[in-house]
């Protein structure tokens, strides 16, 4: 082992979301400093590109963004043929977002799980589109420590997905007692039933683990789009699916009829204090 | 005296006051008359009821999941959506055949006496069994692609407004013919009204 583990951070078909969203971490360079960088497309590294796609180089963490494309080429050298060297010798190999997890935006040819059976089993799936900086300094800082991760059936870390997006927001009062939100942005209502918000069948962090430290999208009066999915992104992402005013899906894991029963006699009240602004005085 | 004995002696005076009720009216049908028809004393009624506002509101519930338990029975099985609403209306038609009572209570008692209905009753939530099943219903016959998407309520008042007025028109006698030969003609009416 070196002193200091070395990571290596590659690209697919890629929009950088991931790669910029973690350079949003606060404590960026404390958490680097525990890392050997060979290469990462925008922070300081100890290789070029060229010489990461001669694969005279090993690495222990690699660190794959975007959709894998097998005909795409880095430097002039297939990608397939960079991760076929780099997803060898690598200890973990974690999918940084969605698109490296399940295919995402691009689609292509799926997950990189599903890229090699080899590999498989090293793959930590770090789904969102983006990531939160924090996640993936979680898996740097237990890669570092040699800490293991309890995964999820899609390989997540539990630590992350376990729970729902919906844990945690601020607007939960409103969900359980059927107050819809009037509009995007507002702070009042839920956005469950109109707005097309998935936090209640999607697993995520997102209100547990804040954005910016500070909001999340649902708290801000923004849909969640269940962008940790692996069947993101969907379609008509601001808009709840209904049949005749009834969600078309219903909170991971509760049956239609648990749920229509109990909505409709939460819809029957009317609690004064949820019908008002909050800042109204 | 046993759990099932008391189950079974709690459902006698509903099914009672039910007759009574859905014939005499809410106001008009006493306690004692009740005891009476299921021969049982006035003091011990009030160990099942605690009053008449009570036990006409369990009548509402037990009426909800009467329906819904059958609407259930139909909503799971594999059948189409016209041949689900076919279900449906037959169903219901048997029912105004058979339990008469439990209509005329739905229509007479409960829609004209609305302030007996109140606290404990409130929206949908004494028949939020029945109301559940109809929504399942018709979240399916959408989502199948075989309804139209449209407001829940405008669908659900077109079906069972239909029906409840059907059911009064036997009740009132004005139907030239059965109740059960208007089945078919019902259900195409309610499919063309709400398909695609
Ligand atoms: S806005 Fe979304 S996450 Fe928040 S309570 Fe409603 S459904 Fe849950």
């Amino acid at each position: 082992m070196h002193s200091k583990p070395k990571a290596l951070w590659l690209q697919g078909l890629t929009c950088n979301g991931n790669s910029h969203s973690f350079l949003n971490h606060p404590q960026l360079g404390i958490l680097m400093e525990r890392f050997e960088l060979l290469y990462h497309p925008h922070l300081p590294c100890t290789l070029s590109l060229e010489a990461v796609v001669t694969c005279m180089h090993e690495c222990d963490l690699l660190l794959f963004e975007g959709a894998f494309e097998p005909t795409m080429r880095r430097a002039g050298v297939a990608l397939e043929r960079l991760l076929e060297h780099y997803g060898a010798c690598a200890a973990q190999i974690v999918a940084v977002g969605s698109c490296a997890s399940f295919g995402g935006v691009f689609g292509s040819s799926g997950g990189l799980d599903a890229q090699s059976q080899a590999w498989s089993e090293k793959i930590i799936n770090l789904s969102g589109c983006p990531i939160h900086p924090e996640w993936l300094a979680l898996i740097l800082s237990g890669f570092a420590e040699g800490s293991a991760f309890a995964l999820d059936a899609q390989r997540r870390p539990k630590a992350l997905y376990a729970h729902l997006v919906h844990h945690g927001c601020t607007r939960n009062e409103y969900f359980e007692w059927k107050v819809d939100a009037k509009g995007f942005g507002v702070n009042e209502g839920c956005l469950y039933y109109d707005q097309g918000c998935r936090g209640v069948l999607s697993h995520g962090s997102c209100n547990r683990i804040l954005w910016g430290g500070v909001s999340s999208k649902t708290r801000s009066g923004q849909p969640c789009f269940g962008c940790t999915e692996s069947d993101f992104p969907r379609r008509d992402l601001f808009k709840t699916r209904k049949n005749m005013s009834i969600p078309h899906e219903v909170p991971l894991g509760v049956s239609k009829r648990a749920y229509l029963t109990l909505a409709g006699i939460a819809k029957t009240f009317t609690i004064e204090r949820l019908s008002k602004d909050l800042m109204d005085d | 005296m046993s759990t099932l004995k008391r189950l079974k002696r709690r459902e006698e005076i509903i099914e009672g006051a039910l007759k009574l009720f859905s014939k005499g009216g809410f106001y008009q049908t006493t306690i004692p008359d009740i005891a009476r028809t299921i021969g049982m004393s006035v003091g011990n009624f009030y160990n099942y009821f605690t009053s008449k506002e009570v036990l006409a509101k369990e009548l509402l519930l037990y009426i909800s999941e009467y329906l819904g338990e059958r609407i259930r029975t139909i909503n799971e099985s594999d059948a189409t959506t016209q041949e689900k609403i076919r279900a449906i209306v037959a169903m219901y038609f048997e029912m105004v055949q058979s339990r008469p009572e439990m209509i005329e209570y739905f229509l007479r008692i409960f829609l004209s006496n609305r302030e007996v209905f109140g606290e404990g009753c409130e929206g949908t939530v004494c028949v939020s069994a029945f109301i559940t099943e109809m929504m399942l219903f018709f979240d399916d016959g959408v989502s199948c692609g075989d309804l139209r998407e449209q407001d829940f309520f405008s669908a659900f008042g077109l079906f069972m407004g239909y029906l409840g007025g059907m059911a009064f028109l036997c009740g009132e006698k004005v139907l030239p013919h059965a109740l059960d030969s208007y089945v078919d003609s019902i259900t195409q009416n309610i499919y063309r009204a709400l398909k695609t």
